[in-house]
């Protein structure tokens, strides 16, 4: 269980109360206290944020939760927020929407999208984990930031260090979308584009992270950064009126947001805000960049690293470090991975805008593909209440659905020839007949 | 035949600070068995109870990860360099 009841000492506390929280080694055990650093210095394994969650115990509870702000810190008391920090950012607590029409089609009745699409300030879930990354960055003294990114965690370190005040560098692979680009420029950020894959530029950041004195959020910071997610569950919890699902279908680039949701399960089954409950966590990627879910097929514990091809550029990570506790995870709870093409991704992000009116990123056209090869396959039963999580918004990857729309001749402003351009489209009038009611509609 | 090793800081601080050095190793296996000669305290950060690498460390060979070039069974030539980095998650 990755959080612990465990007592911790030589910690930091959050803001307003006394939470208790402190980095320590998923491995061997050992802690560090708080400070930057990502990877245990003995074992090298990734460093998680741990919580004394009994110095949370009563001060945490549904009550005063709904007291709290209508954004992520509602929940400050189970965030690693260094003590003083007053945040001001609303981010995150992000509509959750019964999802009846895309239901209707993959046949599930009880179906919700939490939709992140829509997550301030830069529409996608990413704002959650900066937030949190960026008020230890100041902590810690860091007056640069930085990241390497596939798209939106660019977007939203460099909006978020803009409006804080602090120089950000940020790193991305050379053939990014062009909108993700201008939306990391358009905040004052360094932008340097790198010649070569995700990976190597999340490699050479943390070459770079070695050499400067900047807070990368994602490479010293991650530890922080990560416990931004665990705020999607939190709210998935308290927005289906404080209880948990039975499945969560979430998209997996490095892996971590699908753990980060467990956890947030976790503690609140542990601080007694949700009843315990045995959920399956599904994890969808992209065909072109599968290693997670090719693990979880082959039932193993380890990843073997791919060449990212896919149009879902921010799930393209080929070599997840979180990819093995995240395969483990998934067969823990009973849940399973999926991966689909290029051609399933865009007709899933047609799928969602048709039926919910949510227009994703191809990540949730991922998402929403899987979904209905887990629904077909059986793997997820129909009234089963399940929860697709919707990372991004679909206006930063329009170039994905290049060609699927035809641009129509522009029609007359005239009745006339309004009337022969419906003709002419649907073959007669007939075709709208639904359309063709009386102005103030039927009586 | 000589292969550069490079080596962030947190495993530098086994080699008395030198994140760049020469080997004469000719695949990761040879490497490990030098690193255990020359730097023990090295070879105990970097490799598990069986003596394999760790998981969490990545092996590149002149940018490309080791594992697409065919990992232990890899044979290094002049001039590579031989970087051994912590994996980071990114995301």
């Amino acid at each position: 269980m990755s959080s612990s009841c465990t007592p911790i000492a030589n910690t930091q506390t959050t803001g307003s109360g006394a939470t208790i929280y402190e980095l320590r080694c998923g491995e061997c055990g050992k802690s560090y206290g708080n400070r930057p650093l990502s990877a245990c210095p003995d074992c090298l394994a990734p460093l998680e944020v741990q919580y004394d969650l009994e110095s949370v115990r009563g001060r945490f509870t549904r009550e005063t939760v709904a007291a709290g702000p209508a954004n992520i810190w509602r929940y400050k008391e189970l965030l690693p927020i260094p003590e003083g920090y007053l945040p001001d950012l609303p981010v995150g607590f992000t509509p959750l929407v019964r999802a009846r029409g895309l239901g209707k089609r993959l046949g599930a009745t009880n179906l919700y999208v939490k939709n992140d699409a829509v997550c301030f300030p830069t529409l996608s879930f990413k704002d959650r984990v900066v937030s949190v990354a960026l008020a230890n960055a100041q902590a810690f003294g860091f007056t640069t930031v930085g990241c390497s990114s596939t798209g939106n965690l660019a977007n939203s370190v460099a909006a978020q260090a803009a409006r804080l005040g602090i120089r950000a560098c940020i790193l991305v692979p050379s053939d990014l979308e062009p909108a993700k680009i201008l939306n990391t420029q358009v905040y004052g950020a360094r932008l340097v584009r790198i010649d070569g894959n995700y990976d190597h530029v999340n490699r050479l950041c943390t070459l770079i992270a070695d050499e400067y004195n900047w807070g990368f959020v994602n490479v010293n910071l991650r530890p922080y950064y990560a416990e931004g997610s665990k705020t999607v569950g939190y709210e998935i919890a308290e927005q289906l009126g404080w209880r948990l699902p039975d499945n969560v279908v979430v998209p997996m680039a490095g892996g971590s947001l699908i753990r980060k949701i467990r956890k947030a399960f976790r503690e609140l089954v542990a601080l007694g805000l949700v009843d315990d409950k045995s959920v399956k966590f599904f994890g969808a990627q992209a065909t072109g960049c599968s290693p997670i879910s090719h693990a979880v097929k082959q039932g193993w514990d380890y990843i073997e690293p791919q060449r990212p091809s896919t149009i879902a550029r921010s799930l393209a990570i080929g070599n997840p470090a979180d990819g093995p506790a995240a395969a483990k995870m998934i067969a823990e709870t009973g849940g399973w991975a999926e991966d689909v093409s290029d051609v399933e991704i865009v007709s899933g992000i047609q799928e969602l805008a048709e039926t919910e009116g949510i227009f994703t990123e191809t990540a949730g056209g991922v998402t929403t593909a899987v979904t209905a090869r887990l629904y077909s396959h059986g793997r997820i039963g129909r009234d089963e209440t399940t929860v697709v999580c919707i990372t991004g918004n679909g206006l930063k990857t329009t170039d994905a659905l290049e060609g699927c729309y035809a641009q129509e001749r522009a029609v007359k402003p005239r009745l006339a020839a309004f009337d022969e351009y419906i003709r002419e489209v649907d073959g007669s009038l007939i075709c709208a007949g639904d359309e063709l009611v009386p102005a103030g509609g039927v009586q | 035949m000589s292969v550069t090793v490079v080596l962030p800081t947190a495993l530098a601080r086994h080699t008395d600070g030198k994140k760049s050095f020469a080997s004469e190793a000719k695949d990761l296996p040879g490497l490990l068995s030098e690193f255990d000669a020359k730097f023990p305290a090295l070879a105990q950060n970097v490799k598990d109870e069986n003596g394999k690498l760790r998981r969490f460390i990545n092996v590149y060979i002149n940018d490309e990860d080791i594992r697409f070039l065919g990992g232990d069974a890899h044979q290094f030539e002049d001039g590579d360099e031989v970087m051994l980095i912590p994996s980071i998650a990114g995301g």
